[in-house]
């Protein structure tokens, strides 16, 4: 009875709050749509910080013991990792935690392409790389490696989830498949002790940067990056959200994740060559605007954009959401390994490249729905 | 025919401006700014993605080109040989791992905070006179690289002092300009030609390069008058270069020094200065002869980036957007623009021009722009001069009139205010103070002005 009380004294305070406002509640929906997004980007940093964990695990686990099974498992859980990362890039594009030009760490993080002769032996070249050139590098550590490529892509770039891959599968000179590099270069072959320690290393920088990120969304912290991000006017936080749907789905995915491989057709011009793992990529990014979009993470479920929209809008609103979906099934429907639709000689109307090709538009014409949508909640945007 | 329409174009625009003059004293807004500085390519953005939109006016086909060589201007270059073919090759020397490096976000660079900034947007040049025009050092080339990839030493290092000028305008408000000295420590192949000319160079914004290529070469000829023949104290004389596509003499539009005709040069001239990069236009690595592990070193293949992915990357700088200028209606901005016209500087800071009709490139087509440069050199006193320097037919004190466009964008998109060739100038009024030679008239003026007027001229530049 106590609590019925309470209950309606506070909803009594909300109503005049409400009233106050004299917004008929969009106000109050655009403060839940924010809240939610922070509350999303919390649960997505965590899974991937979770994930990212367990393969340094699998990194320390093989580098104890090296051995073929040990060394698939590790790559297993990379690309395990790397599925939970995908979405996370949703976060990107307007200077928030991630890419920030004071101290984002994106760069560290997932830098591509990578300077692979910075960091270890390539085809053509046996003593290149930071591995075996202990004269001039003779500790490696977390400090070395991060030092060696910060500063606004200033210098090499030696860390990372990519860095990481290299380590892992070495260059991928193989037509048909992923690299294969030899359990060997962790036990008996040149510089091995030297290479465990960086792919370590390379592995537990990882994981320090993504809790980074976890603490900057963590609730409770009235220092973070959360606690800013709630307290700026919600259309400043919608427009960074927004701008992060929109230019995720043609700047960097349709754009430079895919139309850059596909127009210039080099094999390895794809984000994760070593591993081809780079289909698997592309629906993660495409997915991550899906959740922005519907607001549900999963573990977290709340109003998202589209609920936004659809106060507006509910024919616009469904318009998108099935335009994303779709562009999600597209990015689905790739067939694997990409970069067998980069090859010289594949024509343009092979099915493969057809369906790369089909995603990019969808993409872009999402991107255009995005924007124009955006318009209707009075947000405006302006992306790539 | 179409340089008689060039000439006539710009006596139109002369006649326009005198009689818009004579009126009332004021020069009609539209021949001064306008919100659509890019004309259909301008963008609204004011936020810090404002350099490095698309033109607005793109095809989404057209948009496919421009993200294509987007990836190859922002994504670093790294060590061949390496995976990503398409992207290997760096130095062996370089300045950057990318064109972003130095115009990060497509903005401007700064020079660096100390000796031990590792963010260096600036570049020196080097020259050695010669019987029949400037030649490269013989031990470190037209360039110092100041890096150099695993195994290949830097050539050196830039040092850079300032000495602090105090002045003050006739109205007492007290100003200080800082005076850089610069020298280069720790140089690798023993010491440089003893009449060696340096010349630093910061690298600029790549916003609307596209439209001021677009610009008939014949208006700005036009503009033109080298022996001053209308006694307003200023030339302008266009640098006429060689155009390595064609082999012919060209005008020369891009570089500080307007060294470059157009804006494929300028980028292959990049690629290969900058980030060690071989193009089918400047197909040799850059390893002078005393410098054996770069001549060493292995290669990304011949040449490193080949002429699609340039033309791609060419086009992407063609596209960039210019940003709208913000606050049109704003007394104070308005004002501004008036004292700018007032103070002459658009006799070299030409406001207005329009594209041609015909341009090759479809979206630069037919614009009207508000670039606020003539394209044309100009003395600017021995203040600014850098030492004898010479390159095409510039002086040492000559330097092309910079674009103003997005000149207001510059704190938020890069993060800093420092103008100039080479960042000297801590912001817009100084950058202003620093004008001699053909400028003096103007800065004068701008120095007579009283503290509201100054203001407002400063604040209308802000607007841009």
């Amino acid at each position: 009875m106590r609590k019925l009380a309470t209950l309606s004294v506070l909803l009594v305070v909300v109503g005049s709050l409400l009233v106050a406002c004299g917004d008929d509640g969009d106000d109050n929906l655009k403060q839940d749509v924010v809240r939610n997004y922070a509350d999303g980007a919390h649960a997505m940093y965590s899974k991937s910080l979770a994930s990212a964990v367990a393969l340094d695990q699998a990194i320390d686990s093989f580098l104890a013991a090296p051995s073929a099974v040990r060394l698939d498992a590790a790559k297993r859980q990379w690309l395990l990792a790397r599925d939970d990362y995908g979405p996370t890039e949703i976060y990107r594009f307007y200077e928030g935690p991630i890419d920030n030009e004071a101290d984002g760490p994106e760069g560290l993080v997932n830098a591509w392409p990578l300077d692979e002769a910075y960091i270890d032996y390539v085809e053509g070249d046996a003593s290149a790389g930071i591995v075996n050139n202990p004269g001039d590098f003779p500790v490696i550590d977390a400090e070395l490696i991060v030092s060696l490529n910060e500063e606004g892509g200033e210098a090499n770039v030696s860390t990372g989830w990519h860095a990481i891959e290299f380590l892992l599968w070495g260059q991928d000179m193989n037509d048909d498949g992923p690299g294969l590099r030899p359990v060997e270069d962790y036990t008996t072959n040149a510089n091995a002790d030297r290479r465990s320690t960086y792919l370590a290393t390379a592995s537990d920088v990882l994981v320090r940067h993504l809790r980074d990120m976890v603490d900057a969304w963590a609730p409770g912290n009235s220092g973070n990056y959360r606690a800013e991000f709630l307290s700026v006017d919600p259309d400043e936080a919608l427009r960074r959200m927004i701008t992060g749907i929109g230019e995720m789905s043609r700047g960097e995915l349709a754009g430079e994740r895919m139309t850059v491989a596909y127009e210039a057709r080099s094999q390895e011009d794809e984000h994760s060559c070593f591993a081809d793992n780079t289909t698997a990529d592309i629906i993660a990014n495409a997915y991550g605007v899906w959740l922005v979009y519907t607001g549900d993470y999963g573990t977290v479920n709340g109003p998202g954009v589209r609920d936004l929209i659809a106060a507006e809008d509910e024919e616009l609103a469904q318009q998108l959401e099935d335009e994303i979906r779709n562009s999600v099934a597209l990015a689905r429907a790739i067939p694997a390994p990409f970069d067998q639709h980069l090859r010289e000689g594949v024509s343009d109307s092979d099915p493969g490249r057809q369906a790369v090709l089909n995603t990019i538009v969808a993409l872009e014409n999402q991107t255009d729905t995005i924007v124009s949508a955006a318009e209707t909640v009075g947000i405006t945007i302006d992306v790539s | 025919m179409r340089r008689v329409s060039g000439w006539l174009a710009a006596a139109t625009l002369l006649a326009a401006l005198i009689a818009a003059c004579s009126q009332d004293g004021r020069v009609d807004e539209p021949l001064l700014f306008a919100e659509r500085l890019g004309g259909e390519t301008t963008t609204f953005s004011k936020g810090t993605n404002a350099f490095e939109l698309s033109a607005r006016n793109l095809t989404n086909e057209e948009r496919r080109m421009f993200e294509v060589g987007d990836s190859f201007f922002n994504q670093n270059w790294v060590t061949a040989p390496a995976s990503t073919t398409a992207r290997d090759g760096l130095g062996p020397t370089f300045n950057a791992l990318a064109c972003a490096s130095c115009h990060s976000h497509d903005g401007r660079a700064k020079p660096p905070d100390n000796d031990d900034d590792p963010e260096r947007g600036l570049l020196l040049r080097l020259s050695v006179p010669g019987p029949n025009g400037p030649m490269d050092d013989p031990a470190y080339g037209g360039q110092l690289q100041d890096r150099g990839i695993i195994r290949v030493p830097p050539e050196g290092r830039i040092s850079i002092r300032y000495e602090e000028m105090p002045g003050e305008y006739p109205d007492g408000t007290p100003y200080s300009l800082r005076r850089p000295t610069y020298s280069i420590e720790d140089l690798a192949f023993g010491p440089l030609h003893p009449d060696v000319r340096v010349s630093p160079r910061i690298g600029p914004a790549t916003i609307g390069m596209g439209l001021l290529e677009a610009i008939p070469a014949e208006d700005i000829l036009a503009l033109a008058d080298p022996d001053d023949a209308d006694g307003d104290g200023i030339s302008g004389r266009p640098n006429m270069v060689t155009d390595l596509r064609t082999g012919e003499a060209a005008l020369g539009r891009f570089g500080w020094k307007a060294g470059q005709p157009t804006v494929e040069q300028q980028a292959a001239g990049a690629f290969m200065g900058d980030i060690g990069i071989t193009s089918s236009l400047f197909p040799e690595q850059n390893c002078p002869e005393p410098q054996q592990a770069c001549r060493d070193a292995l290669d990304g293949g011949t040449p490193e980036i080949d002429t699609q992915r340039l033309d791609l990357v060419t086009f992407y700088v063609q596209t960039l957007a210019v940003p709208a200028m913000r606050d049109t209606e704003d007394d104070q901005v308005r004002e501004g623009a008036q004292l700018f016209a007032q103070a002459n500087c658009i006799a070299c800071h030409t406001p207005r021009h329009t594209t041609d009709a015909s341009h090759p490139v479809r979206p630069l087509q037919g614009q009207t722009i508000y670039p606020y440069t003539d394209l044309l050199l100009h003395d600017m006193g021995e203040g600014l001069s850098d030492g004898g320097h010479q390159e095409g037919q510039a002086t040492g004190s000559e330097w092309r009139t910079p674009p103003l466009w997005g000149i207001g964008l510059v704190d938020t998109v890069s993060g800093h205010t420092m103008f100039l060739h080479d960042g000297r100038a801590r912001g817009l009024e100084e950058a202003i103070l620093w004008h001699g030679g053909e400028a003096q008239a103007s800065r004068d003026a701008f120095t007579l002005m009283p503290a509201d007027e100054r203001a407002a001229l400063l604040r209308f530049l802000e607007s841009l």
